[in-house]
C-alpha cells in the first residue's frame, strides 16, 4: 500500500501516538486476555452456587463479592466478557460480511442492482434498530446465537454504503481501467483495489459496532431477553444487581464498569483509526 | 364485616399494640404531631405501585392481574372470599343449595345502587350470566356458567342458578363481578363498551380517571352498602421496574408494593426503614413445580421421577430463590388450607437414595453421568424468560442433579412463544413452571385425563382413572368431608407418583408505609379488610377534595 | 425547491411500502399467536374460548389477505384496533403516547445541540489539547454508560439522598390542580433527570462528528485564506468555519429518530413514562401486532419526515444542492 491512504506503518504509528486510541487499544487487549484465560484470573466456577455465601461483600475469597445465588462475582465477569466479547465480535462479523457483499454489488454492478439494494438500506435505517432486535428475539428465543444474528442483521446498512461510495470511487479510476485492459476480473479488482481502500472505515464501523452489540445486550438483558442465566454475561449480571443496587453494590459495579470501559475502549480506537487513517490529515 | 363493631376493632388493637412496641411508642410522621389520637378518620389517599398497566375494567374480558386488582375496587360479586379464604357474602347476603346440590338460591342485598344511582337487582346479575355465556363476549372464564342449566331471577332480590349436576365450584364462580344491565345491554360486546374504560359499578371505591401507562384514581364511594371507606382515595402507579418502585417507596412516591425477597430481606431491615414502614408476609396462594412430560422416554418410570425429587434440594430452593420466605411444595394445595393434606409421602433431599432408585430404573453411572442403552441421562427443561426466581430455580436443580448425576440443560423462552411453541404444542422434556392456587379446591382442568388435549392445561399429560373418578366426586357434592376425602386421596396419588416435583410455595411480602393503619394479616393476605383501613386524622398526607 | 420536495416525497413512498412489508412479514413469521398472553396457562380458559378469540380478530384468513388489508387501512393511517382487552384502535394509543416521547426526544436533542456543538467545535480548535482529551472521554462515557444502571444511580442520588428530584413518573400526583405555571414546573421537575440522561448518550455522536466537520472546514483553503488576511482568529472560527461545518450537522437530525426511539424502550422503562417505547415493548410482549405494526410504520415515517425536513433544511442552507 504504497501512496494510498489506508492501513500501512504510517497508519501505525500515527494510531499509537494517539494516546487515547492508545489506551483503548491496550483496555481491548486486556479483555481480550481476559477472554482467552479465563483462568488466570479467576480460579473459581461462574457457575458453582453456594446458598449459604449469597451476596457477600468483596473479601479476601472473593473479590468481588458475590452474586445472588453465592456464585463469585469475579469469576462471572471473567467468563461473562467471552461471552459479551463474543456476541459483539460475532455480529459485527455478520454485519460487515452483509455489508460488504451489498455494498459491493451495489457499487460495482449499478443500475438496478444499486438501485434496489440502496432503497433497500433506506427502508432498513428507517426501523428503529432496537424495536426490531427486541421484536425478533421475544418472537423467537433468547439464545446466544439469535442475539448475535439479529444484531448483526439490523447493523450492516452503514458499512454497505461505505464500501459502496468506496466502490463507485475506485471503478471509474484510471488504474482500474488500466488494469482491465490487462484482463484483470472484477474479482481482482475488487480484491487488490476496492477492499484495501474500504479496510479503514470498515475497521472503525467494526469497532463502533462491538461497542454498540455489548450495549445492546445489556439492553436486551435488562428487558429480560439477553443472554440468559446461568451463563454469565456483562448485561445479565448487572440486571441481576440492580435490583439490590443500594444493598449489594458490587453486584452491579464490577459488570457495569466493565462495559463501560470496553465500550470506551471500542469508541477510542475506533476513533483513532479513522484519524490516523485519514489521509487529508497527514499535513498537519 | 357484619358483626358487631368491636370484633373488627380487637385485632386493629392488638396490632396497634404490636406497631406501637415495635416503633417505640409512637410513630413518626412528617412535620405533624406525634400525639394525634389513633382513631378512624376518613381522608388520606393510598398510592399503590403495579408493575402492570390495567388493560380494561371488566373483569370477564381481561386476564391480567393488574386489570383484576383495579376492577376490585369499583365492582362486586355475588360472593367473595373472607381472610380465612372462606366464601362469604357480597351482593349476595345469604344463598342456600338445594338438598339434591343442583340449585343455588341467592337472596340479594337490598338497598345497593350503582355508582351512577340506579339500583342494584337480580336483572343485573341475569344479565352477567347470559353475557358470559355469550360467544360475543371475548371472555376465558365462560365454561363455569355454561354448566348452568338455567336461570331465573324470580323477583329483583332473589336470583336462582340450577345445574344439571351438583357442581362445587359454582358457589364460587359467582364471584364473577356482576355488570349493570342498564349501561351495557346496548353493548353487544362488553369489551368495547366504553364501562371497559370507565368502570361503574357498586363497590367500595368510585373510578376518577384513568391516564393509560401512567395512573388510575378512584375515590371512595359514600353510600357503599358496608360502609363508606376510610381512605378516601386510591391511587395505582404504573411503575414497570422493580428497582424503581423500591426507591419511590422510599423517597414517599408509593405507600404499598410488594418487595421480593433480598428487598425484604436484606434492604428494608434498617432502623430508618422501619420508622415508616411496616413489613407483613403470609403464605402466597401459588406454588412452583418442575413438571415431567410424562411420555418421555425417561420420564415414565415413576422411580426416575421420584429420584429427581429426592435429588432436588427443596431447602436449598427456599433458601437460595425466597431467603428462606417459602416453604417446602408438596402437593397442589396451599399450606393451611382445609383440603390440604400434610400427610402425604414426602421426598427429603437424599442423592443416595435417588442414585439407587434410579439404579432400581436401570441407570448406570459411567464418568459421572449416567447412562443407559448407551444413551447419556440428558434433558432440556424449559421455562419462561425475564423470570428471575425460576431461573434461580433451574440453576440450582441443574446443581442438584448433577450431583446425581443427571445433565440438565436450561433453555428460557420468553412467555408468549413459551406457550405457543412448546408448552401448547407439548413439546418440552421437563417445564419449571408455577400455578395460582384457587381457593376451591377443584383443579379438574389440570389433572383430569380429559384435559390433555393441545392447549389444555394438563399439559404433562397425567392419567390415572382413579384421581379422575375422585376430580368428578370431589366437584359433584357440597359435603365438604366427602369432598376433603376425595382432595386428600388425589393428593397421597400426586404424591406418590410425582407427575411434577412439588417445589415450593413462596410467601408474598407486602410492605405499607405505616401512616396506614387497621391491617390484619390473614391467610388471606392484608388487603381483605381494605375498606377499613385508615390514616389517623394528625398522619394524613393527601388532602383529598371529595 | 418545490420539485426537490416533491421528488422527496415521492421517493418515499416506495419506502413506506417496504417498510410496512418488512414489519408485517415479521409479524407472521413470529410463532407465537396474539391470542397468547392473555388466556394461556389460565385455568378457566378453554380451546373453545381461544378459537372463539382467533376467529374474532380474524387470524385465520390467509396471509396475502391479511396484508391486502392492513395496506389499504394504513394509507389512511388507520391501524386497526388493538389486540390488547380494550380494543382500542391503534392509532389513538399512538397518539396518547407520541407527546410525551417527542417532547423528551426533541428537549434532549436540544440540549444535545447546545452542548455538544460548542465542544466539538472547541474540541476542533484545540486539537489534541486536554480539554479535548477530557472531553472525548466524557462524551464516550456518556455513550457507554449503561442507561439503565446510571439511570438508578442518579435516581438514588437525586430522588432518596438528596430528595431535588422526582424518582419516575411525568407528572405529580396533584398535578390536575395545578395553576399552568405550576403545571409546568411540575413536568420540568419530572423530565429533568430523563432528558440529561438521554442528553449525556446523544452527545457523543453529535460532538465527535461536528469535530470531524470542524476539522475538515478549518483545514480548507478559504478559512487559511481568511486567516491569511488577518482576520482575528474569532472571526475566522464563527464567521466561516463554523458555519460550513455546521450545515451536515443537520442531515443528522434525521438520523437521529430511529435509535433515540429504539432508545426509548429501555429509558421510559426504567423512568416509568407512559410513552412510545413502553407501549411498544408491551405490544412485543402480547403480541399486539397491529399495535407493532402501527409503531413500526409511524417510528419509519417519522424517520423519514426527520431527514426530509434535514434535506430540505440542508438543501435551503447550501445553494450548491438545490440545484441538484
Amino acid at each position: 500500500m504504497n501512496g494510498t491512504p489506508g492501513i500501512g506503518w504510517d497508519f501505525a504509528r500515527r494510531l499509537l501516538r494517539n494516546r487515547l486510541a492508545a489506551a483503548g487499544g491496550a483496555v481491548i487487549l486486556f479483555f481480550f486476555l481476559v477472554s482467552a484465560l479465563p483462568g488466570l484470573f479467576s480460579t473459581h466456577e461462574p457457575n458453582r452456587i453456594d446458598i449459604v455465601n449469597i451476596l457477600r461483600p468483596p473479601s479476601g475469597a472473593h473479590p468481588l463479592g458475590t452474586d445472588d445465588l453465592g456464585r463469585d462475582v469475579l469469576a462471572r465477569v471473567v467468563h461473562g466478557a467471552r461471552i459479551s466479547l463474543s456476541v459483539g465480535f460475532v455480529a459485527v462479523g455478520i454485519a460487515i460480511a452483509i455489508g460488504l457483499i451489498v455494498g459491493l454489488l451495489a457499487g460495482f454492478y449499478g443500475g438496478w442492482a444499486d438501485a434496489v439494494l440502496m432503497r433497500l438500506v433506506d427502508m432498513m435505517l428507517c426501523f428503529p434498530t432496537f424495536f426490531l432486535i427486541l421484536s425478533v428475539i421475544a418472537f423467537l428465543e433468547p439464545s446466544i446465537w439469535n442475539i448475535m444474528t439479529v444484531i448483526g442483521l439490523t447493523g450492516w446498512m452503514g458499512v454497505a454504503r461505505l464500501v459502496r461510495a468506496e466502490t463507485l470511487s475506485i471503478k471509474e479510476r484510471d488504474f482500474v481501467a488500466a488494469a482491465r485492459a490487462q484482463g484483470a476480473g472484477s474479482a481482482r479488482i475488487i480484491f487488490r483495489h476496492v477492499l484495501p481502500n474500504t479496510l479503514a472505515p470498515i475497521l472503525v464501523a467494526a469497532t463502533l459496532g462491538v461497542a454498540g452489540a455489548i450495549l445492546t445486550e445489556s439492553a436486551l438483558s435488562f428487558l429480560g431477553i439477553g443472554v440468559q442465566p446461568p451463563t454469565p454475561s456483562w448485561g445479565n449480571i448487572l440486571t441481576a444487581g440492580k435490583d439490590n443496587i443500594e444493598y449489594a453494590w458490587w453486584l452491579s459495579l464490577f459488570p457495569g464498569l466493565a462495559i463501560l470501559v470496553t465500550v470506551l475502549g471500542y469508541n477510542l480506537l475506533g476513533e483513532g483509526i479513522r484519524d490516523a487513517a485519514d489521509p487529508r490529515l497527514k499535513g498537519r | 364485616m357484619n358483626g358487631p363493631p368491636y370484633r373488627a376493632a380487637l385485632p386493629s388493637i392488638l396490632l396497634l399494640l404490636l406497631l406501637a412496641s415495635c416503633s417505640g411508642g409512637k410513630p413518626e410522621s412528617a412535620g405533624k404531631g406525634t400525639t394525634a389520637p389513633d382513631v378512624p378518620a376518613y381522608g388520606d389517599a393510598i398510592v399503590e405501585g403495579s408493575i402492570g398497566d390495567v388493560s380494561g375494567f371488566l373483569t370477564a374480558v381481561t386476564s391480567d392481574a393488574s386489570s383484576h386488582a383495579a376492577a376490585g375496587y369499583v365492582f362486586n360479586g355475588l360472593v367473595r372470599y373472607d381472610k380465612d379464604l372462606k366464601l362469604e357474602p357480597e351482593l349476595a347476603e345469604s344463598w342456600e343449595i338445594s338438598p339434591d346440590g343442583k340449585r343455588i338460591t341467592f337472596h340479594l342485598r337490598k338497598g345497593v345502587k350503582w355508582h351512577d344511582g340506579a339500583p342494584f337487582t337480580s336483572d343485573d346479575v341475569m344479565f352477567t350470566y347470559r353475557r358470559m355465556i355469550d360467544p360475543r363476549t371475548p371472555t376465558a372464564y365462560g365454561e363455569d356458567f355454561k354448566q348452568v342449566k338455567r336461570a331465573a331471577a324470580p323477583d329483583p332480590h332473589t336470583f336462582v342458578a340450577e345445574y344439571g349436576r351438583p357442581f362445587a365450584p359454582a358457589l364460587a364462580s359467582w364471584g364473577m363481578h356482576v355488570l349493570p344491565k342498564h349501561l351495557l345491554e346496548k353493548f353487544p360486546d362488553i369489551s368495547k363498551s366504553p364501562l371497559n374504560k370507565k368502570p361503574v359499578g357498586t363497590g367500595p371505591y368510585r373510578f376518577v380517571e384513568w391516564k393509560t401507562g401512567e395512573k388510575v384514581v378512584f375515590d371512595a364511594s359514600p353510600d357503599y352498602f358496608e360502609g363508606k371507606p376510610y381512605i378516601a382515595r386510591v391511587i395505582t402507579r404504573v411503575i414497570p421496574d422493580q428497582a424503581t418502585m423500591f426507591l419511590e417507596l422510599k423517597s414517599g412516591g408509593v405507600d404499598i408494593m410488594t418487595l421480593t425477597p433480598p428487598q425484604y430481606v436484606r434492604q428494608t431491615e434498617t432502623a430508618e426503614f422501619k420508622k415508616s414502614f411496616n413489613k407483613y408476609k403470609y403464605t402466597a396462594s401459588g406454588y412452583t413445580y418442575l413438571g415431567f412430560r410424562l411420555s418421555h422416554p425417561f420420564f415414565k418410570d415413576k422411580r426416575v421421577r421420584q429420584a429427581i425429587a429426592h435429588a432436588a434440594d427443596k431447602k436449598a430452593l427456599i433458601d437460595g430463590v425466597l431467603l428462606g420466605l417459602g416453604q417446602e411444595a408438596i402437593g397442589p394445595y396451599k399450606p393451611g388450607t382445609w383440603a390440604y393434606n400434610p400427610n402425604v409421602r414426602k421426598y427429603p433431599h437424599d442423592p443416595s437414595l435417588a442414585k439407587a432408585l434410579l439404579a432400581e430404573a436401570g441407570w448406570k453411572e459411567k464418568d459421572g453421568v449416567l447412562e443407559k442403552d448407551g444413551q447419556p441421562f440428558e434433558f432440556t427443561v424449559l421455562t419462561n424468560a425475564g423470570n428471575e426466581a425460576r431461573a434461580k430455580t433451574a440453576a440450582i436443580l441443574q446443581q442438584n442433579l448433577a450431583e446425581v448425576g443427571i445433565r440438565m440443560k436450561i433453555r428460557t423462552v420468553e412467555w408468549a412463544a413459551f406457550i405457543n411453541e412448546f408448552i401448547d404444542k407439548r413439546k418440552f422434556d421437563a417445564v419449571i413452571l408455577g400455578w395460582n392456587i384457587t381457593p376451591d379446591p377443584d383443579q379438574f382442568d389440570i389433572w383430569h385425563s380429559s384435559k390433555t388435549g393441545p392447549k389444555e392445561l394438563n399439559h404433562v399429560g397425567f392419567a390415572n382413572s382413579e384421581v379422575d373418578r375422585l376430580l368428578d366426586e370431589g366437584r359433584s357434592t357440597f359435603d365438604l368431608e366427602k369432598r376433603k376425602k376425595a382432595y386428600y386421596r388425589i393428593q397421597e396419588i400426586l404424591a406418590e407418583e410425582q407427575p411434577y416435583v412439588f417445589l415450593f410455595v413462596p410467601e408474598a411480602l407486602p410492605v405499607v408505609q405505616n401512616r396506614f393503619r387497621g391491617i390484619v394479616p390473614a391467610p388471606a393476605g392484608i388487603t381483605h379488610n381494605f375498606i377499613k383501613w385508615y390514616v389517623p386524622a394528625g398522619l394524613q398526607k393527601h388532602r383529598v377534595r371529595p | 425547491m418545490l420539485r426537490y420536495i416533491v421528488r422527496r416525497l415521492v421517493g418515499a413512498v416506495p419506502i413506506l411500502v417496504g417498510i410496512s412489508l418488512i414489519s408485517f412479514l415479521m409479524m407472521h413469521m413470529a410463532p407465537g399467536g396474539p391470542i397468547g398472553a392473555g388466556t394461556d396457562l389460565n385455568p378457566k380458559a378453554t380451546a373453545e374460548s381461544r378459537a372463539r378469540l382467533k376467529a374474532y380478530y380474524g387470524l385465520d384468513q390467509p396471509l396475502h389477505i391479511q396484508y391486502g388489508r392492513w395496506l389499504v387501512r394504513m394509507s389512511t393511517l388507520d391501524f386497526g384496533d388493538s389486540f390488547s382487552p380494550d380494543g382500542r384502535p391503534v392509532a389513538e394509543k399512538i397518539k396518547e403516547r407520541i407527546p410525551i416521547t417527542l417532547t423528551i426526544n426533541v428537549l434532549s436533542m436540544g440540549l444535545i445541540f447546545l452542548v455538544a456543538i460548542p465542544v466539538g467545535v472547541y474540541s476542533a480548535v484545540r486539537k489534541g489539547s486536554l480539554f479535548d482529551r477530557i472531553s472525548t472521554v466524557a462524551v464516550f462515557t456518556g455513550f457507554a454508560i449503561p442507561t439503565f444502571w446510571l439511570a438508578l444511580l442518579l435516581m438514588i442520588l437525586f430522588g432518596v439522598k438528596l430528595g431535588w428530584l422526582p424518582i419516575s413518573g411525568i407528572s405529580s400526583l396533584d398535578y390536575g390542580s395545578l395553576g399552568p405555571l405550576g403545571k409546568l414546573a411540575d413536568r420540568a421537575h419530572h423530565l429533568l433527570l430523563p432528558v440529561l440522561l438521554l442528553g449525556f448518550g446523544g452527545l457523543a455522536g453529535m460532538s465527535r462528528y461536528t469535530r470531524a466537520n470542524m476539522l475538515e472546514v478549518i483545514r480548507q483553503d478559504y478559512v487559511a485564506t481568511a486567516r491569511a488576511k488577518g482576520l482575528p482568529e474569532g472571526t475566522v472560527v464563527f464567521r466561516h468555519a463554523m458555519r460550513n461545518a455546521l450545515l451536515p450537522v443537520i442531515t443528522i437530525l434525521g438520523l437521529s429518530v430511529p435509535e433515540l426511539l429504539g432508545g426509548s424502550v429501555i429509558f421510559e422503562t426504567i423512568f416509568a413514562i407512559p410513552g412510545l417505547g413502553q407501549l411498544f415493548y408491551q405490544g412485543v410482549m402480547s403480541r399486539d401486532y397491529p399495535l407493532i405494526m402501527g409503531i413500526l410504520t409511524i417510528g419509519a415515517f417519522l424517520t423519514l419526515l426527520g431527514n426530509l425536513l434535514a434535506d430540505v433544511g440542508y438543501a435551503l442552507a447550501d445553494p450548491r444542492i438545490r440545484q441538484g
